[in-house]
């Protein structure tokens, strides 16, 4: 490594090269605030507009100016100034210059505690802003995931760079110049009508409460305290692993137990798992997967291949908005949500002698995009929606220190039978790759009728955002793709719209980073990918502690087939467990 | 048209320069041979327009690099056609009763090797501007 | 061939094609034609400069320069100048301080210290004919770098010219040149870049050159190309420019024509060409970063360099831009050698610089100066002083971003070292000139309306900073301001100055630091004893009508748009100051001088 040594704040530091002086900086303990910069290293997601100036230093020689820590790359000999009273004036007075600029509302604002602009407000002591002039005003706007309140937006444009360079969705922009820039969409049209497909990841990296969840806590509060409605709920994969967070754990505690006991606490009346819906899916979605491939190879060549999962519905979304003529590759199961949904208000309902409409079923997701999925209609009667309201991990976290719980200081407890128990294939619907990982283990031994001799399938597993990997199926070669990031996505599409030269089987995508893990619903990582990678390793963990660890083995799952759906892509299971997808591609001119 | 080598477009430049010559000499008058023909009424009745083509066509033709301009009435109807030449350096001259024959003999003796020759109006006076 | 006798060269720049002239040139050819008159040309050239006086027409070979000709002027100029030889003295200039007529444009003031290089050929040739072009050794320089000269040694003798770049920051060219070809050597492609988005407001001087000689843009463009080793041309114009993009494709037209754009240049296997892209007329894509990211479809903003465009340019190639005016000088420093240019200007700024001057004064136009010619110089020899005999109050130089410079710098050279050291900038070349009537403090909220509108709201200094120093200027404008808002507006210029991501913030603050700098009374006026020394800010006076003048005549109050004024008949009116709109109107009214601005 070709080292250098520069000189920051007096000290002489030795620093590799070709890093910024902000890398350096804190990598030496020195600490240079930031705002619009985000460098979530796993996804190779870098925003540095050097545009808040923020992180401004004095560096001797050069044109004068002081200049971005996070844009200036080291140089041997360089000398650097974090903390003269020319940094520090500059700094404060840019930090007074955006909150002159900004609702003075921190008190109400869903961002409070969590905004990066408050805190460092509060690291700079400031206590008077010396300008009063006007403040920018826009239209606030919704979708049922994604809240915009843009007057609170700081140009930082991560929330662009996500959209637009990761996502490929292309939603977000900067419109107008000067004062009035802010990021909206094209034409300042609502959110619902742009290209955006709730994934919620702009909500993720926004550093303010320009960009927040809808909150549906509310709703769910209302039901509860309901005598007539009886309250059930599910509980994604990947919220275990990162709920402890907001709690002052440890990214990557595990937390099953613990947040089972809360859900109880808070006066759910059944707590249930997606987790068993998930190994259900496996099921539908697998045999739909061997279904296809064994049309295929006895020489259907109008078969849709490869198969798309379709458990995002970010993803979902995506393709609807922009491969309108591709809808018949991705597999029509229903995701794990609207799965558990449908069997909860079908099956569980009746079990328990509970009319549908005294049914209640709330969702918990490390997700935005579920919150518009469970609006569907094709995820209802027509009259109500199979799951009610779905709220995300962070909603959760809220609920539970509102109901005065301490989540750290509750009991593991179990889920309740019969929606409850799941396997290790379901957990790892969390992480990247996991679904395809949790097919294959029960793809390969319905197909093969053997035990796979190793349960783990590595080539699918990492954070790396486009995986691929040729699968030996006894003797077939499948070849499969795992991405997450629908720009990867998108890739893959235009290869299949090509004619899939690549001869691809099976993909799986995942909108958000590392998949779920890195939902917009999850605690904010802030920008600290190693928190990701923690909680991808305890999926992991979670799975190898698992008894039972592939879908078709999950006891309760074999009981409702015998008992309810017969066999998997039945007719029944079709009607209940399979929806289809609509053409929803953005007209511009009806967005004028 | 294409130009094939810097050669080709010297070439070319030469042959396009009389379309600006006239304004590049105007530029640089005061080093250039001036010549200005009476070209009032009285001047071009007595073949003043003749003098003045000749002058243009000649001047051009031997690659003399000269101003040609009109003016008014110099106030010698009498000695119609005039003409007042001014070689760089030294004060104008005007010759009187300049029909195209004199025209010759002026530019042949007088502009090119300033040998003086008959017809000569001495006078003081200021032609118009 | 035809003999002409005369050329009548008529001004087709914006300005005088404003006033009409594309009108005087069908004229002029109806009446020849009527008059059966064959050997006088007409001719559309580009600007002349002196737009003041528009519209100009010219008529050599006996250089006589008429100005604010009309279309009836027209049977006149060619009864007298172009059939009896007499000069038509009514049009001709006259000069304000002789009160005589000049007839030869060569003897005026405007024009005796100016020496035109970058715009040798503005107002002098048909800038849509090439052959016209070529005559005045168009395409030589071309020639003569692609057939003797290595891309190294045409650069060294760029390097030696000392030409610097005439957009504002004042690079070195030849130093440009050289890192756009060496970064990068393995490139795939890489592109020469014009910046003809000229933007500061007043200065229009690449839109002259564009219209009046756009072949030495292409020239020199190829000549670039040749040097960094580029095959592709952008010439990024905006489309309010419609006659400067007109005749530049003309131009380009013309020159794939004759084989001077195209594959195998003068038989030299160079190869070079040029499109068209146009701007939607943002001040900040002046800025190379912003200017190439609009050229690719992307929002025209500026991002932080490095990497610089020598190395990521237009589609991630390595690009060379250069404005037009610096474009303009690079044929004649290869016709006539890098020693000839260098000896022109001062020791560090070479050559010639263009301004365009305006304000409060004579001569407004367009001037060309050897670099190192005063401030001075500049306002009362060529500018013919301060209108209306007023006294010289400041001198705005740079556009938005420049300072603004009083009398005891006006004998400074101007050239990028001493305009700097004064604490303005030679920016693009916009120079605007003051008078007592101007208010110091309007003048810096003036200059920072246009920078405030004209932001691309990316960084935070830029985008808050200056609108909040503006909301300050305002302030103290209405008579509100205190003196910590003074304390204030100075902290946030210094910041802005200091943080802004790109040139245009960065400069952004420069009117308000020099007009605090040196107009510091003023503002303390404004602030203190709420008076604007100047009498411009309206709501800090007010009119009030002399009660031993006034005699009542009441034609002011009749004239009063909201009836401020009352009063008897004959006997002295008053002014309700709450009712006031300070409009001047009753001034112009009193025919007895008795209302007065306190």
């Amino acid at each position: 490594m070709d080292m250098i040594k520069i000189t920051i704040d007096g000290r002489v530091y030795e620093v590799e090269n070709g890093i910024t002086v902000l890398e350096a900086a804190k990598r030496n303990g020195i600490k240079i605030p930031t705002l619009c910069h985000m460098n979530l290293k796993p996804i190779n997601f870098v925003n540095k507009p050097a545009s808040c100036r923020v992180c401004v230093v004095e560096m001797e020689g050069g044109k004068g100016n002081l200049v971005p820590a996070c844009a200036t790359d080291v140089r041997d000999g360089m000398v650097i100034k974090t903390t003269s009273a020319r940094v520090l004036n500059a700094r404060k007075t840019i930090v007074e210059l955006l909150l002159s600029d900004h609702p003075n509302d921190c008190l109400q604002c869903a961002k409070s505690g969590d905004c990066e602009l408050q805190s460092l407000a509060a690291t700079l002591g400031i206590r008077e802003i010396p300008f009063k002039g006007i403040q920018s005003t826009y239209k606030k706007d919704s979708t049922l995931s994604v809240y915009r309140d843009v007057d609170k937006c700081i140009m930082c444009r991560r929330c662009e760079s996500m959209c637009s360079n990761i996502q490929s969705v292309g939603a977000l922009s900067a419109v107008h110049r000067g004062f009035p820039a802010v990021v909206a969409p094209a034409f300042e049209a609502a959110l619902g009508e742009s290209s955006c497909v709730n994934c919620g990841q702009c909500v993720q990296v926004c550093p303010v409460g320009a960009l927040t969840l809808v909150d549906n806590i509310g709703d769910v509060v209302k039901a509860l305290n309901d005598p007539t409605k009886t309250v059930v709920v599910q509980t994604a994969p990947a919220v275990r692993v990162a709920l402890g967070e907001e709690f002052g754990m440890e990214p990557g505690t595990i937390v099953t137990g613990k947040m089972a006991a809360a859900l109880r606490r808070l006066g759910f009346n059944y707590v249930f798992d997606t987790d068993w819906s998930a190994d259900l899916t496996i099921m539908e979605e697998g045999t739909e997967f061997l279904g296809r491939v064994k049309k295929f190879l006895a020489g259907d060549k109008d078969v849709k291949l490869p198969l798309f999962t379709s458990c995002c519905p970010a993803w979902v979304t995506f393709y609807e908005k922009n491969f309108p003529d591709l809808l018949d590759y991705p597999s029509t199961a229903k995701s794990p949500q609207g799965m558990f949904g449908a069997v909860a208000k079908n099956y569980f309902a009746n079990k328990i002698g509970v009319k549908r409409e005294d049914m209640v079923v709330v969702s918990i997701m490390p997700c935005l995009a579920k919150k518009s999925e469970v609006a569907r209609p094709e995820l209802g009667n027509g009259k109500d929606q199979d799951v009610d309201f779905s709220l995300t991990t962070r909603e959760l976290a809220h609920m539970i220190k509102q109901y005065n719980i301490d989540l750290k200081e509750l009991p593991e407890e179990d889920f309740d039978s019969p929606l409850g128990q799941s396997t290790g294939a379901a957990v790892i619907f969390g992480a990247t790759g996991g679904v395809m990982e949790a097919a294959l283990r029960t793809a390969y031994e319905v197909h093969t009728g053997k035990t796979l001799p190793k349960v783990d399938f590595m080539e699918v597993r990492g954070l790396e955002g486009l995986k691929e990997a040729v699968i030996d199926v006894d003797g077939l070669p499948v070849k499969v793709a795992v991405c997450y990031g629908l720009g990867n996505a998108r890739k893959l599409m235009e290869e299949v719209r090509a004619g899939n030269p690549n001869g691809y089987h099976f993909i799986e995508v995942m909108a958000c980073t590392g998949g779920c893990i890195g939902g917009a619903g999850q605690p904010y990582h802030h920008g600290n990918g190693e928190i990701i990678a923690k909680r991808m390793e305890a999926t992991y963990r979670e799975d190898a502690g698992k008894p039972i660890r592939k879908s078709h083995e999950n006891p309760d799952i074999i009981a409702i087939y015998k008992e309810y759906y017969g066999e998997p892509n039945s007719h029944l299971a079709h009607e209940q467990l399979h929806t289809h997808y609509i053409d929803k591609s953005v007209k511009i001119e009806e967005v004028k | 048209m294409a130009v094939k080598s810097l050669a080709d477009l010297k070439k070319m430049s030469s042959e396009f320069k009389n379309t600006v010559s006239l304004r590049e000499n105007g530029d640089n008058v005061d080093s250039l041979i001036q010549i200005k023909v009476a070209m009032a009424t009285c001047g071009i009745a007595s073949g003043a327009k003749e003098v003045m083509d000749f002058y243009l066509e000649e001047l051009d033709k031997q690659g003399i690099k000269a101003v040609v301009t009109q003016t008014g009435c110099m106030g010698y109807c009498y000695a119609e056609p005039t003409i007042e030449v001014k070689l760089p350096g030294k004060d104008p001259i005007v010759f009187g009763h300049v029909n195209v024959e004199k025209a010759s003999e002026i530019l042949e003796k007088y502009i090119k090797n300033g040998e003086l020759v008959e017809g000569i109006i001495p006078v003081n006076y200021e032609t118009v501007k | 061939m035809t003999h002409y006798r005369f050329h009548i060269l008529c001004c087709g720049g914006t300005g005088c094609k404003a006033s009409n002239s594309a009108g005087i040139v069908r004229k002029f050819e109806a009446v020849l034609k009527e008059k059966n008159i064959n050997d006088v040309q007409v001719i559309t050239t580009g600007c002349f400069g002196f737009c003041e006086k528009g519209p100009i027409v010219k008529i050599l070979p006996d250089n006589t320069f008429y100005v604010q000709v009309k279309e009836e002027d027209v049977e006149n100029i060619i009864n007298e100048h172009i059939i009896k030889g007499r000069k038509v003295e009514r049009l001709l200039y006259t000069d304000p301080k002789a009160n005589a007529h000049i007839s030869d444009s060569k003897h005026m003031g405007f024009y005796k210290k100016q020496m035109r290089v970058a715009l040798r050929n503005c107002g002098f040739i048909n800038p849509e004919d090439i052959r016209e072009y070529i005559a005045r050794d168009g395409y030589a320089a071309l020639g003569k770098v692609l057939s003797e000269m290595t891309p190294e040694q045409a650069i060294e003798e760029m390097k030696k010219s000392g030409l610097r770049g005439r957009g504002g920051a004042g690079f070195p060219t030849g130093k440009k040149w050289e890192l756009a070809r060496t970064l990068v050597p393995n490139a795939e492609q890489k592109y020469v870049i014009c910046n003809a988005d000229e933007g500061d407001p007043g200065a229009f001087m690449d839109r002259s050159i564009l219209e009046g000689d756009p072949h030495s843009i292409i020239e020199a463009m190829a000549i670039c190309g040749y040097c960094i080793g580029a095959t592709k041309g952008l010439v990024y114009i905006r489309a309010e420019y419609p006659l400067a993009i007109r005749r530049l494709q003309i131009a380009i037209d013309q020159a794939r024509e004759y084989g001077l754009l195209g594959k195998d240049i003068m038989g030299t296997g160079f190869e070079f060409d040029i499109e068209l892209r146009y701007g939607a007329g943002a001040f900040v894509c002046g800025e190379e970063t912003a200017l190439i990211h609009s050229m690719e479809g992307q929002r025209g903003e500026p991002t932080i360099k490095p990497p610089f465009p020598a190395v990521k340019g237009y589609n991630g190639m390595p690009s060379n831009v250069n404005n037009v005016e610096t474009f303009a000088n690079v044929p004649v420093i290869y016709l006539k050698g890098a020693d000839w240019f260098s000896k022109i200007g001062t020791e560090k700024s070479k050559g010639t610089k263009v301004f365009a001057l305006a304000g409060k004064i004579n001569n407004v136009g367009l001037i060309e100066v050897p670099m190192g010619t005063t401030l001075r110089e500049i306002i009362y020899e060529i500018g013919g002083g301060i209108k209306g005999g007023k006294k010289f109050k400041a001198v705005q130089t740079g556009g938005p971003s420049g300072g603004c410079l009083t009398e005891k710098h006006l004998d400074t050279p101007v050239d990028y070292e001493s305009l700097a050291a004064a604490k303005s900038i030679m920016g693009s070349g916009g120079m605007i000139v003051m008078d007592e009537d101007n208010c110091m403090v309007s003048i810096a909220k003036f200059y920072l309306d246009f920078t405030v509108d004209e932001s691309c709201g990316k960084c935070t200094p830029c985008r808050v900073g200056n609108k909040r120093m503006n909301e300050i200027l305002d302030k103290i404008i209405k008579g509100n301001g205190t003196m910590e808002d003074l304390d204030t507006l100075k902290n946030l210029a210094n910041v802005i100055k200091d943080t802004a991501l790109c040139g245009l913030g960065q400069t952004a603050p420069n009117p308000v630091i020099s007009t605090l700098d040196n107009f510091y009374d003023e503002y303390l006026a404004h602030v203190k004893d709420k008076k604007c020394p100047a009498g411009q800010c309206k709501d800090l006076l007010s009119y009030v009508i002399n009660p031993e003048k006034c005699i009542g005549c009441t034609a002011c109050a009749r004239k009063c748009p909201v009836n401020a004024i009352t009063g008897v008949v004959k006997q002295p009116q008053t002014i309700d100051q709450e009712k006031c709109i300070k409009c001047g109107t009753c001034i112009d009214t009193c025919k007895f001088g008795a209302i007065s601005k306190q």
